[in-house]
């Protein structure tokens, strides 16, 4: 998780958690959306964050920009403590700091023309002067690809596309380092995606832009990202670079996860192994102990039910959260081989027959 | 195995608006053999869902369905509505992408599953309901006997999916028709849905429609695929065929333009530039031609021809025998 030079984001056990209280008289839950995660981000690379809805990937990066207030743990921004930063010394900072979202509609005011949307961020920071602004809103509008003749128009005359691509010219008005995308292209149609892609990576040549992109789409972040995490009900349970967790996945889950990808290949489908996950994501009001995979996980053994696995490194620059593994014996299969004595909670039910502490999942605290 | 279950002949799909006839679906025809998966591949706007919300004959007003589609020696288009409701839900069922839209939300899912059995087969009320349970056993819902009475909004998205394709099967229909079933789920929850449908499939030999915008769902799942753009059919082939060697310069793109995460790509993905065209204001020629890398001045001018470049690989396209032969390859990165 360590680069050699110093990173341009730095997250230290970032923690964002909700008070869902039920009234009066009902037990009051915390939801812990993201759960002490740590990350660095060098400048100049983009980081992958992947995960099943309901993971917490957008909190995560919403929490960064502080467009969603973490309760606990720092983001270092060229080593300053963007958390510990006032409101208006945290608005300057936003300059640097840019988001790109999912959905075009909403995050673009529907009364305004493309021309104001575009020119509020650079007013707002007075960064260019009245003469100015006209000829760097086109400039900035040709850079995302879309014509001079687009100003005058409102973002419900355009296609997802082109809103995007508004929506890009509108962050990067404000000369930002650093840009979360979150699901850049999810709402995007197959033959536009690939356009979002090049344009956001020429981009990043261009400029020497900083990203964190959000996405469940692992092929587009296999693609996109330089590294990637693996994020899984608020904590980071896998990364290494885009290449070897694609290609060599440690953890359980993100073997699962990779498998269910579908191919663009109808023989290599048909040769595939896939490992079905069992159930959906557990509620996140209500996470099971120990390791928060293990009530899907087809590995998981008695210790998987109270030990919870830190993140640790298993091969160099590879990181993955498992009890099951470990630098000397990175493979599971192999393991579970070997250690076929150890009792697996789905062979034999939910009552542990060892000695081990059991915890009752089901009845967390 | 005789003759198809379902065969479709150049079926026209449009809607009379203020600015003049809109060709949702334009000319698509196929044969779907008993026992067979076909994906019928398109963007937004490409008539996918159409096409097949067409074969249920549930277009809404003022859409016209035009042309013959012929479910079992059955011309559904010639059927009167109540007929046409003893086949929609019994021999063919239609599963969509989003599982609330199709679930009453203030119904338990008892009274939504036995409804349909009570109706088409005449069940009793506790005959219904014990098929129901059986129906939910049978798509994975654990604990059937108990969830049976919750409402759909105390399923998960996966399990509501479920849902409704239970809804869908209890009938026992020959065709199911599957409207980008899995889009609005994650992977691993797709990944069990597809492998519900196809468990289905194997066990009771029901014919597939599955309409997708995903390239690899449809390569794990289909035997023959249709790929659509602007109302048309571009392309038709078997799943192996198109993959191998596509013949239409749009699928070449869509193909293309997808990261296969099993290659190492060095530097920009292909693109298709541009943007689909508008269905209420198509070209003269070939409504792809504007963002074609193969397209020539004839392109523009007229309508291309549906060309066999092989057996049962057919390309709609006035270069399809030269792009199928790789004559002019796709440039590296797109237009």
């Amino acid at each position: 998780m360590t680069t050699d030079q110093e990173p341009l984001i730095s997250i230290r056990g970032l923690t964002v958690s909700y008070s869902s209280g039920r009234g009066l008289i009902g037990k009051r839950h915390t939801v812990k959306a993201v759960d002490g995660v740590s990350l660095d981000i060098a400048e100049g690379e983009t980081l992958g964050l992947v995960g099943e809805s309901g993971c917490g990937k957008s909190t995560l990066g919403r929490a960064v920009l502080r467009l969603t207030e973490p309760t606990g743990g720092e983001v270092l921004f060229r080593g300053r403590n963007l958390a510990e930063l006032s409101n208006s010394a945290m608005r300057a900072e936003r300059k640097g700091l840019q988001m790109i979202f999912q959905d075009p509609y909403g995050s673009l005011n529907p009364r305004m023309t493309v021309r104001q949307i575009i020119e509020e961020p650079i007013r707002a920071f007075r960064l260019a002067g009245c003469s100015d602004i006209g000829a760097r809103v086109r400039e900035l509008l040709e850079t995302v690809g879309l014509a001079s003749g687009h100003l005058d128009r409102y973002p419900s005359e355009f296609s997802g596309g082109q809103r995007q691509r508004i929506g890009i010219a509108r962050a990067l008005a404000v000369e930002p380092e650093f840009i979360v995308a979150d699901e850049p292209i999810s709402a995007l149609d197959v033959s536009i995606q690939a356009q979002i892609i090049n344009l956001l990576k020429r981009l990043q040549a261009e400029k020497g832009l900083t990203y964190l992109f959000i996405s469940h789409d692992l092929r587009a972040v296999r693609h996109v990202a330089d590294r990637a995490a693996v994020m899984y009900l608020g904590r980071i349970v896998e990364i290494a670079s885009g290449r070897e967790v694609y290609s060599d996945p440690l953890m359980p889950y993100t073997k699962a996860l990779i498998s269910a990808v579908p191919l663009p290949d109808p023989n290599a489908e048909a040769r595939r192994q896939r490992i079905v996950l069992k159930g959906d994501l557990p509620s996140p009001i209500d996470p099971p102990t120990g390791c928060p995979f293990h009530t899907r996980c087809p590995y998981a053994i008695n210790d998987c039910r109270y030990v919870v696995p830190q993140l640790v490194e298993i091969k160099p620059k590879h990181h993955a959260a498992c009890i099951r593994i470990n630098p000397e014996n990175p493979d599971i299969d192999t393991n579970a081989k070997a250690e076929s004595g150890a009792t697996s909670i789905f062979e034999h039910g939910s009552s542990g027959s060892n000695g081990s502490i059991r915890i009752d999942p089901s009845k967390s605290a | 195995m005789d003759g198809p279950i379902l065969s479709v002949n150049d079926l026209k799909t449009t809607f009379q608006t203020a600015n003049g006839i809109v060709r949702v679906v334009d000319g698509v025809s196929y044969a779907l053999r008993r026992g067979e998966t076909l994906g019928i591949v398109g963007e937004s706007g490409s008539g996918k869902s159409a096409a097949s919300l067409s074969l249920m004959r549930l277009v809404p007003e003022p859409g016209l369905i035009e042309g013959s589609i012929t479910f079992d020696g059955t011309d559904l288009l010639s059927l009167s509505a109540s007929e046409m409701r003893k086949i929609r839900g019994r021999r063919m069922a239609m599963i969509f992408q989003d599982p609330t839209a199709s679930l009453n939300p203030y119904l338990k899912v008892s009274t939504q599953l036995t409804e349909i059995t009570r109706l088409h087969r005449g069940y009793g009320r506790v005959e219904a309901r014990s098929h129901a349970v059986e129906m939910l056993r049978t798509v994975g819902i654990p604990d059937p006997e108990r969830r049976i009475d919750d409402h759909p909004h105390e399923f998960s998205g996966g399990m509501r999916q479920r849902v409704m394709i239970a809804m869908a099967l209890s009938c026992g229909p020959e065709l199911l028709i599957a409207d980008e079933p899995t889009t609005a789920l994650d992977v691993t929850i797709q990944a069990q849905v597809l492998d519900l449908i196809r468990e289905l499939k194997e066990r009771s030999g029901t014919s597939v429609i599955l309409v997708t915008h995903d390239l690899g769902v449809v390569a794990g799942m289909a035997d023959n695929v249709i790929v659509m753009y602007a109302g048309r059919v571009f392309e038709q082939a078997s799943t192996r065929d198109l993959f191998a060697r596509a013949a239409n310069p749009y699928s070449i793109g869509l193909l293309k333009s997808m990261p296969d995460p099993a290659r190492e790509i060095s530097g920009p993905l292909y693109q298709i530039p541009g943007l689909p065209p508008d269905a209420a204001n198509l070209p003269i020629g070939c409504p792809f031609a504007e963002r074609c890398y193969r397209a020539e001045e004839i392109c523009r001018r007229e309508a291309p021809p549906f060309i066999e470049v092989a057996p049962e690989h057919y390309s709609l396209c006035h270069f399809a025998a030269d792009v199928y032969a790789g004559h002019t390859p796709a440039p590296e990165f797109g237009l």
